[in-house]
């Protein structure tokens, strides 16, 4: 299915966001997530489903402050 | 000529007013901001607000300021031992005697976050373990997606400062840093380049405060 993740277009396998970030290899305790306009929990992550053409703003955190 | 000593809190106001004009001062005045981290980040943002007459500072951090933090912290060595929350109290207030600051010696969770901030009108993140950063931003987030945030990102080694930019990945929230040099890869923090990413947080405080976007000039 074709998701935009940051504004770019990706074709992914997984079906909910938890599998989405094993996908793209993110650790989910290290992300924030914003999924069709909507700014989720960390545990929301499993239960969230994700659908054709839904949009995801991703920011992964590092280190340093 | 007056000594340092005797400069009141409402003089300073005066000052601050001569230069940045009454309405300004008074929306810097009338802000309560949050501070999550009183570290690199949040000791040097810290300073920027008050020299600036925030109104409000509620500032938390469990940790206690150590020598190794004076190569980067806003701290001095004769504060070695004292909870950074106290001695930054004590430093802002020799900076502007008129900002309030409420200073919690604790650990911020996403359990006691809306207890410490649920008042504020802006929160900063100034942590610098990322998995603190991303529960802080989650919570926050989600719970009060209207009150901005401002947290950074990606400020560790010694890549060139014009990196360092201030952006808004979604809402209200606004993330300063370079997004990508962290602390478990790049080795080491300087004090000038967590520094400057500390400056981007206050000036997007600021920016909010004064009713403009922190990312965009719309001036004319």
């Amino acid at each position: 299915m074709n998701l935009t993740i940051n504004g770019a277009t990706r074709t992914i396998m997984a079906t909910d966001l938890a599998a989405l970030l094993a996908e793209l290899q993110l650790d989910p305790a290290r992300v924030a997530i914003e999924h069709n306009g909507q700014i989720l929990r960390a545990d929301q992550y499993v239960a969230t489903g994700l659908a054709e053409g839904d949009r995801l703003e991703i920011v992964r955190f590092v280190g340093g402050g | 000529m007056s000594s340092a000593s005797s400069v009141s809190a409402s003089e300073l106001d005066q000052l601050l007013i001569a230069r940045h004009g009454a309405s300004a001062v008074q929306r810097f005045k009338s802000a309560s901001v949050g501070l999550a981290g009183a570290g690199g980040l949040g000791s040097a943002i810290a300073a920027a607000l008050a020299r600036l007459g925030i109104g409000t500072l509620i500032v938390a951090d469990f940790d206690r300021v150590e020598a190794v933090n004076l190569g980067r912290q806003q701290y001095f060595i004769d504060q070695i031992g004292l909870p950074k929350v106290e001695a930054l109290r004590a430093n802002l207030q020799r900076i502007h005697p008129g900002v309030r600051i409420i200073a919690q010696p604790l650990r911020v969770s996403a359990a006691n976050l809306l207890e410490l901030f649920g008042t504020v009108d802006i929160l900063v993140e100034a942590f610098d373990d990322p998995v603190a950063k991303a529960d802080l931003t989650s919570t926050w987030l989600a719970a009060c997606p209207q009150r901005p945030l401002v947290g950074a990102s990606g400020m560790a080694g010694c890549g060139p400062a014009n990196q360092i930019v201030t952006r808004r990945p979604f809402g209200h929230f606004y993330l300063c840093g370079d997004g990508h040099s962290a602390v478990e890869t790049c080795g080491s923090l300087y004090a000038s380049r967590v520094g400057i990413a500390a400056h981007h947080q206050a000036q997007a405080v600021i920016r909010l405060l004064l009713g403009l976007d922190p990312v965009e000039d719309c001036s004319p």
